[in-house]
């Protein structure tokens, strides 16, 4: 029977098969751990007496509550004394178990899903999960990776397995190519507008067609990081020669032969020709306009050049007042308070680039404060030996310590009550950048956009310097 | 980890419904740098609850009345978002053992049957007469897989994960059945 991609990678990783009274038993090939959702987790082994089964396909960092800023003296400010000590009990868990940690002193600490393809610890074909939503990042890959509560944290911590059913599949095709100016942000804002908030509930999605051929895996990982905002549990593109090109000479991944071997093993995980998916979605990437949302979730999105929607029903009411946009106004030209250039949608030195182009000599205007973090400390180095970093201070951005930031505002890094954010991050949910904040997601390059003109703005519109 | 067994509710409901409900809304994002799992409730909803300064808001959530309600029905969509699983942590310590709504997210699901608290994807019918019907007590029935639904609303079947249902109602978790899994993970890993 033709199959899948993700029939493909699920039946490679099951232990026992599902019946109607049980689940299947799913092996775990990497999990990926972080200081917010492993403390729980840790201490219910401690509790049980049980040890880490795979210490070896355990891999932390850490990223959520770490300070973006360093004082004078070298410190790191902690928002709350309890931030520091979730981070210490992360270090403590891990020298308790053997567990590797991207810690301060790793030159790859940063965001877990920038860590994890960045020192190649995410191949194709993998099972991946974190106590993060956002792991759907990994899908990037050909990978089936998905976000965990923190008892599956202690499940797989225990058992290197999870116990889950397997999901129904979604096939998203978006076939040709994307208008200059148009990026991977704005594809993925585009589908989950269509297809809404919950349209993926249940599912794993495969994206397809020559849009997602065409994109860099630091683009790729932008759409599948989204996935979760359409509800779905992941997200994965197949793996072609831009994936292995990428994972080439990465730490974790082996050299020569043994590579070029597992190549031709990534490289045959693609979906069977017929394979059934349980729903399509098909599109056409050249109608495609740069996107930004105008509510408070990410389906709630719209053509950067269209005109704000009337409000489909209460709820979207009162998200157009907590916004306070008005219906049937444009929605370019909305002044903007704040811009946060950064998260693991849009941190990596394809989106630092993108952001640097529209930036480059002009100046963040006054009233607008503008924060660019990067995804980790190799991306801050690597986007500092090409003087992108140059580029936003001179700006005047402030260019910050590797980590989440203001996408979940935990660290400290937020918002203030009413401010209106231009953000590359991934929900706009009432609050998420702090009480009363209003998000507005974009790309970077529509986020660095309003950020030198102080007004949501398409960034075609603006001159770029040679 | 021992949780409460689940096998009949009856209780009036706590309605909340806004479509989308969002994890971040259940539990604000600055409040997930805890190492425990205990006391969450009083955060629960915290920005619908509490203002600027610390003093309660009028949200009905803060009543008595709602205090005391086991049965929470929520908008289409009901916790969509993070796998914050603080969300549940929340819910039940506030007080909340079953979610009823015409969609709940994925991950929102699978946290809440580990933390003993039952998540119901229900007929829209039933979501909808539920949703006009704030603070009736009803019935929910795992055993049977049943909502009752008072005033001539009707009985409503429900669909659950026979190994949750299970582990729902002897208040066990999933540890136990992973870890008696042992054999065939090492042979899995043996053959790989």
């Amino acid at each position: 029977m033709a199959k899948s991609l993700f029939d493909k990678v699920w039946e490679r990783h099951v232990v026992t098969d599902e019946t109607p009274s049980n689940p299947s038993v799913l092996y775990i090939d990497l999990h990926l751990i972080h200081e917010v959702t492993s403390p729980q987790a840790f201490t219910e082994l401690g509790t049980r007496g049980l040890l880490v089964r795979r210490p070896d396909r355990t891999l932390a960092t850490i990223d959520h509550s770490t300070p973006t800023l360093i004082d004078a003296d070298g410190h790191r400010p902690y928002v709350t004394a309890q931030a520091e000590k979730q981070v210490e009990t992360l270090f403590e868990n891990v020298e308790k178990h053997g567990i590797k940690i991207h810690g301060w002193d790793s030159p790859n600490r940063g965001i877990v899903h920038v860590m994890g393809p960045e020192v190649g610890a995410t191949q194709p074909g993998m099972t991946i999960v974190c106590g993060d939503s956002h792991t759907s990042t990994h899908g990037a890959f050909g990978a089936l990776a998905f976000g965990i509560g923190t008892t599956q944290v202690g499940h797989v911590l225990a058992t290197q397995c999870l116990l889950m059913r397997k999901p129904k599949s979604m096939l998203i095709q978006v076939e040709g190519e994307l208008q200059p100016g148009v990026t991977a942000k704005d594809v993925i804002l585009a589908i989950i507008a269509k297809i809404g908030v919950g349209g993926g509930t249940g599912h794993v999605l495969e994206y397809r067609g020559q849009c997602f051929d065409d994109m860099s895996m630091d683009e790729r990982m932008t759409v599948c990081n989204m996935s979760i905002e359409a509800g779905a549990r992941a997200g994965m593109i197949a793996p072609d020669q831009t994936t292995v090109e990428y994972l080439r000479g990465r730490e974790m991944v082996p050299e020569g032969d043994a590579l070029d071997a597992l190549a031709q093993e990534w490289l045959s995980l693609r979906s069977d020709p017929g394979c059934d998916f349980d729903s399509i979605v098909t599109m056409n990437a050249a109608e495609i306009s740069p996107m930004v949302t105008y509510g408070t979730h990410p389906g709630m999105a719209m053509p950067i050049t269209g005109i704000v929607p009337a409000a489909a029903d209460e709820a979207e009411e009162k998200a157009l007042e907590y916004m306070h946009l008005k219906a049937d106004a444009p929605i370019a030209g909305t002044k903007v308070d704040r811009v946060f250039i950064g998260s693991c949608t849009n941190s990596r030195l394809d989106d630092l680039r993108a952001a640097a182009k529209i930036m480059r000599g002009k100046k963040v205007v006054a009233d607008v404060t503008a924060i660019v973090v990067p995804g980790s400390e190799q991306v801050k180095l690597d986007a500092e030996a090409e003087g992108l970093h140059d580029v936003f201070t001179s700006a005047g951005a402030e260019w910050r310590e590797p980590g989440c930031s203001m996408c979940i505002a935990m660290n400290g890094d937020k918002a203030a009550p009413g401010e209106l954010v231009v953000s590359t991050s991934n929900r706009n949910f009432a609050g998420r950048q702090g009480p009363g904040a209003r998000t507005v997601l974009a790309s970077p390059e529509t986020a660095a956009a309003a950020a030198v003109t102080g007004f949501i703005t398409d960034p075609r519109t603006l001159e770029t310097a040679a | 980890m021992s949780m409460k067994s689940l096998k009949i509710v009856t209780s009036k409901t706590l309605v909340l419904p806004a479509a989308n409900i969002d994890t971040d809304q259940i539990i604000p994002a600055r409040f997930l740098t805890v190492t425990t799992r205990d006391g969450l409730g009083k955060h629960a909803f915290n920005d619908w609850r509490y203002n600027d300064d610390g003093s309660e808001t009028d949200h009905y959530l803060n009543s008595d009345e709602a205090k005391a309600c086991e049965i929470l029905v929520g908008g289409h969509n009901f916790g969509c978002g993070s796998s914050r699983e603080h969300a549940p942590w929340s819910l039940t310590d506030y007080g909340v053992r079953v979610v009823i709504s015409s969609e709940i997210a994925d991950i929102f699901r699978t946290n809440a049957v580990k933390n003993g608290l039952l998540p119901i994807v229900i007929d829209k019918r039933a979501h909808q007469w539920l949703l006009d019907h704030p603070g009736e007590e009803i019935t929910v029935d795992l055993e049977n897989q049943e909502v009752r639904l008072p005033k001539n609303g009707g009985t409503f079947s429900f669909d659950v994960d026979a190994f949750s249902k299970h582990c729902l109602i002897e208040g066990v978790d999933e540890m136990g059945y992973l870890a008696s899994q042992t054999n065939a993970i090492d042979a899995f890993e043996a053959k790989r």
